[in-house]
């Protein structure tokens, strides 16, 4: 009998209890992408569509499943002596950065169906959905991850899918110089974090991010520089998965090489998955090394901003694909005012509130920006050279989408009637300028203006007088429903800024 | 004056503000069966007349329904959460400061709506015009009604969009330009000013403005005053225009569309100065202390800038733009509504708030009547216009020209007119300004702007002469004088004009006892 018990005892302290409800988001993702690739060994040429719609439903199912876990934290894979150190945590931060990852894929998912229709043959649809989804629960994955192997891991595999995903159109040059660009860059960025890992683990003796913030402080005086150039390395390799300069440089040519789609998603989740992990590692890992990352976090976003707008303002309207890289400069000056926050973090004691700013405005943006691309691939599809002059008279031969994309533009440029935009800007300077970072936010101001210059122009251009006919093309549904979704999303919001804005006020972790 | 329940007054307000955008709203879409009129053109017109007079009829009745006794007290007050996380807050409410601002922008914009129904400048859709045109009025209605930091500069910021599409698409030549620099001049100026915002309302807790100006649980030091003093004044500054931030004025005004060019002048250049009364004077009076001799300093450079930029483009073979020369004289006059506030006495401020006024009512009219004669002859260049002898209006449209010579004289403060009070309320206010600023340095000042005055005389009375006065050749064709639709637009400014001149009590009567309570800070 007691043998028995004593074998249970053993059994429940090896064999760790899993909490399946709490990994389902990432989880689902990963299975119905697997599912995705054997399905399409099984499905006839005519029915792969069949395929995309299995993975929109995965990916509304996955995101789906947050809504069990709104009403507390929970935590499993915990260490078996110490029930308070997991390796994957189910908070408030972890939810709405996988909410944010998955509505993003699940809208990029959306404009694929259009796009791998009107490809026809030329991208492969299997795989397309499969490394989609993966990249997906990657990046699902990651909010929650509290060790840094467990991060590591969900950063790769939400980047390595990515690789491809870029390179997919078979025969396309630029797609594949693209993908190689991207490859090679990335890659090298996660070895220098993965060095940097390393030298803490060694100086620490632990990967769990809770356990680093308390042993970082006690280590040995002779491995501080050890621990000093670990911290460092760490922060390098995530900087550039948020398009942080000067690990920009690969994001404008990814863009136009990539299936439009792809762009769209690697804009809103490639950058979600680098900031979610910046604050993980800073604010979690390190809140001892404030002094250190603040500091450069906050020159690191000023020159973001100001690489990346001016960056887009330099963009001719008539150069192929200007359209795309305009959005992807302009990604880029956006990644600089996430940071914003993420550096006032390391200046003040409320550090939680700071990081909500850079989640409230994350979320504002996936979903406007987003629906910047969604009406981008619309316009691609009759005119393939995307570029910004293309979309003059838009408002004449489709008043609702033009309307719709000056509204999307004017969010991102954070003037009424984009309220949201707006006010997600207020959230990020107040955080600035509560943090003291006066300089900061006199940077941002006048990149504010630098953007709207830009942003504006295009607007403005919607409802110019069309140099030709218009011609009444039909739109196909996904991209209906896409951009339906972004431009309620986005009005909604406008009317009650609350419902994202909230969490720059509360306490995520 | 007639009794109105709170609550009817409180829903007037609310209606005052939201009403616009819904019509704005209701312009982009099809007219319903019934309201079809002759065109869409003319349907949609119409529309913009109707909810323009509209919300001038609530308007008209808020003034009505305003505790008149009590004009220091903020009515009509709603205050509803709106977004907890920033802080912010629906707060809208009206006092004597802010009332006959919201009169004057409800009432210029029904005039515009009407002009607009009779003559429809050049340029795209009646649509998305008035709809622009309501969306702008609900901005500026709004900038006067909010009593939210945050919120005023949202409706700061609603403004630009819409008059930026009305100058880029129903603008004269140079059009482009003018709306860029137009908006990216204002942007700069608010986005700094945002910051100043934030900065006041961190330190102290709250966005609120009645809390801000009332309340001293925690008050700002001396530095953060001084630095939201700076951060905020430009913002503020760029918008009124104060020179040297006043180059975007001119060439928005020569660009702008008739109708553009009133509410520009008569509206929208309130809500700086606006801004400096409502938000400045009260909450960080120590800064304001520390750059009022600056502000005074740069006010009179603008009187005497503005005059003499006008007396250059009024002399013969200058090939001055009639518009051109209007919006100069907007600065010389927005000069001393700034002087008045530098003051920070309440003379000086009760002035500022008169010439706020007069400004919008006189120089609204004269845009008007500079839009008028551009339509007939074509042109606004007074070398073009004058020739050799002088325009003759006189002779060829008298209406129009006694009209013109009317405005003329009201914008040079003609005593018994509504340009005079506002003037010379500021100068003596100058004359004896607050505690702690330096008496000399504000006599020197009042000495230069009396000087500006009479430079002002002299170029309007330069204009009236090119334009008004000279020879009628034999074989000139002949100018349609003032039409029905252009009396009933512009007999309400004229009247207007009249009537503040002559009865200055009805608006000083309203200011004063809120601007004394906004400099003593007491409690509401």
């Amino acid at each position: 009998m007691s043998s028995q018990a004593h074998a249970q005892d053993l059994a429940q302290s090896v064999v760790q209890s899993v909490d399946w409800l709490a990994i389902a988001p990432p989880t689902i993702a990963a299975v119905v992408g697997l599912a995705v690739l054997v399905a399409d060994l099984f499905v006839g040429d005519g029915k792969k569509a069949l395929l995309g719609w299995i993975s929109v439903a995965g990916l509304a199912a996955s995101a789906l499943m947050l809504l069990p876990l709104v009403d507390g934290d929970r935590a499993t894979f915990c260490l078996t002596g110490d029930a308070d150190v997991c390796s994957y945590t189910a908070d408030r931060f972890t939810l709405v950065i996988q909410f944010l990852v998955l509505g993003g894929a699940l809208l990029a998912a959306l404009l694929s169906v259009t796009t791998l229709k009107d490809a026809g043959r030329r991208l492969p649809e299997g795989e397309f959905w499969f490394l989609l989804l993966s990249s997906a629960a990657g990046a699902a994955l990651l909010p929650a991850s509290r060790d840094l192997a467990t991060l590591v891991v969900a950063l790769e595999v939400a980047s390595l899918p990515a690789f491809a995903l870029v390179g997919i159109r078979y025969g396309d040059r630029k797609s594949s110089e693209a993908a190689l660009k991207f490859f090679l860059s990335s890659v090298t960025a996660t070895a220098v974090s993965l060095m940097g890992i390393s030298f803490v683990y060694a100086s620490t003796g632990t990967l769990y991010l809770t356990q680093i913030a308390d042993r970082i402080q006690q280590v040995d005086g002779q491995l501080q520089t050890l621990t000093q150039t670990g911290v460092v390395l760490t922060l390098v390799g995530f900087a550039f998965k948020t398009a942080a300069v000067p690990f920009h440089f690969w994001v404008p040519d990814t863009y136009v090489g990539a299936p439009l789609p792809v762009a769209a998603y690697l804009s809103v989740v490639g950058k979600a998955v680098g900031f979610s992990g910046l604050i993980l590692v800073t604010v979690v890992a390190l809140p001892s090394y404030a002094d250190a990352w603040g500091p450069a976090l906050a020159v690191l976003a000023a020159l973001t901003m100001t690489v990346g707008n001016v960056g887009a303002l330099r963009q001719q309207s008539t150069r192929a694909y200007s359209a795309v890289r305009l959005l992807a400069w302009s990604s880029v000056g956006q990644a600089g005012y996430l940071l914003v926050p993420i550096a006032a973090a390391g200046y003040t004691r409320d550090a939680d509130r700071a990081v909500g700013s850079t989640v409230a405005y994350a979320l504002m943006y996936a979903a406007v920006n987003l629906g910047a691309f969604a009406v981008a691939a619309l316009v691609a599809r009759t005119s393939p050279h995307n570029r910004i002059s293309d979309y003059r008279g838009l408002y004449a031969s489709r008043p609702l989408t033009a309307l719709v994309l000056g509204f999307f533009l004017l969010c991102l440029a954070g003037l009424p009637p984009g309220v949201i935009g707006l006010f997600a800007k207020v959230a990020v300077f107040s955080a600035a300028v509560d943090a003291g970072l006066g300089w900061l936010a006199v940077v941002m101001a006048v990149n504010v203006v630098i953007a709207l210059f830009y942003y504006l122009q295009w607007t403005a251009l919607l409802f110019r007088a069309p140099e030709g006919e218009p011609e009444k093309h039909r739109v196909p549904a996904p991209l209906t429903a896409a951009i339906a979704l972004t431009a309620v999303l986005g009005v909604v919001l406008s009317g009650a800024p609350q419902l994202v804005l909230r969490f720059s006020a509360t306490a995520l972790f | 004056m007639i009794d109105i329940s709170e609550s009817v007054m409180q829903f007037l307000l609310a209606f005052v503000v939201v009403g616009p955008l819904l019509g704005a709203a209701a312009a982009l879409l099809p007219a319903p069966p019934g309201l079809k009129g002759k065109s869409p053109e003319q349907a949609v017109l119409r529309h913009g007349v109707t909810v323009t007079g509209a919300i001038l009829i609530a308007a008209v009745v808020l003034a009505l329904g305003f505790d008149h006794d009590q004009p220091s007290k903020m009515q009509a007050s709603t205050d509803i959460s709106w977004i907890p996380a920033l802080d912010v807050r629906i707060h809208l409410g009206i006092d004597g400061i802010s009332l006959p601002l919201l009169v004057l922008t409800a009432l210029l914009t029904f005039l515009c709506a009407l002009y607009s129904y009779f003559k429809m400048p050049a340029g795209p859709t009646p649509k998305a015009f008035v709809a622009l045109l309501l969306v702008l009025e609900s901005g500026t209605l709004a900038t006067f009604a909010v009593l939210d930091l945050l919120l005023f500069f949202l409706a700061f910021e609603m403004v630009l969009i819409p008059m930026y599409f009305l100058i880029a698409r129903w603008g004269g030549e140079q059009r482009t330009q003018a709306a860029w620099r137009f908006i990216l001049y204002t942007l700069l100026g608010s986005v700094v000013m945002l910051l100043g915002l934030l900065l006041i309302g961190l330190k102290s807790g709250t966005f609120d403005m009645v809390a801000l100006a009332t309340d001293n649980d925690r008050p700002l030091t001396t530095s953060v005053q001084v630095i939201a003093v700076l951060a905020i004044g430009i913002g503020l500054a760029v918008k009124t225009p104060m020179w040297p931030l006043h180059s975007w004025l001119p060439d928005a005004h020569t660009a702008a569309p008739t109708v553009g060019s009133v509410l520009l002048a008569g509206v929208l250049l309130k809500m700086g100065t606006y801004g400096f009364v409502r938000i400045l004077l009260p909450v960080a009076p120590d800064g304001m202390r520390t750059f009022a001799p600056y502000l005074a300093a740069f006010a009179v450079v603008g009187i005497i800038y503005g005059s003499l930029a006008c007396l250059a483009l009024a002399k013969q073979g200058a090939k001055g733009d009639l518009k051109r020369l209007i919006a100069y004289s907007s600065v010389g006059h927005m000069g001393f509504v700034l002087l008045g506030i530098a003051t920070m006495t309440t003379t000086g401020v009760n002035g500022a708030l008169f010439a706020n006024i007069a400004h919008g009512l006189i120089t609204g009219l004269l845009f008007f009547l500079v839009g008028a004669l551009k339509d007939r002859t074509g042109t606004t260049d007074l070398d073009t216009l004058a020739e050799e002898t002088g325009a003759a209006l006189y002779g060829k449209a008298p209406r129009l020209g006694g009209l013109l010579a009317f405005g003329a004289v009201a914008s040079l403060g003609l005593p018994g007119l509504a340009g005079f009070w506002g003037e010379m309320l500021a100068l003596f206010g100058a004359f004896r300004p607050a505690d702690g600023l330096s008496r000399p340095a504000f006599l020197t000042f009042m000495a230069i702007a009396a000087f500006g005055t009479l430079l002002t005389a002299a170029y309007l009375l330069v204009v009236v002469r090119r334009v008004c006065m000279g020879a009628i050749p034999q074989d000139s064709p002949k100018l349609a004088d003032v039409q029905t639709y252009e009396f009933a637009a512009w007999t309400p400014l004229v009247a207007l004009t009249v009537v503040a001149g002559l009865w200055p009590k009805a608006l000083l009567g309203l200011t004063d006892p809120a601007v004394q309570q906004l400099l003593a800070g007491g409690t509401r």
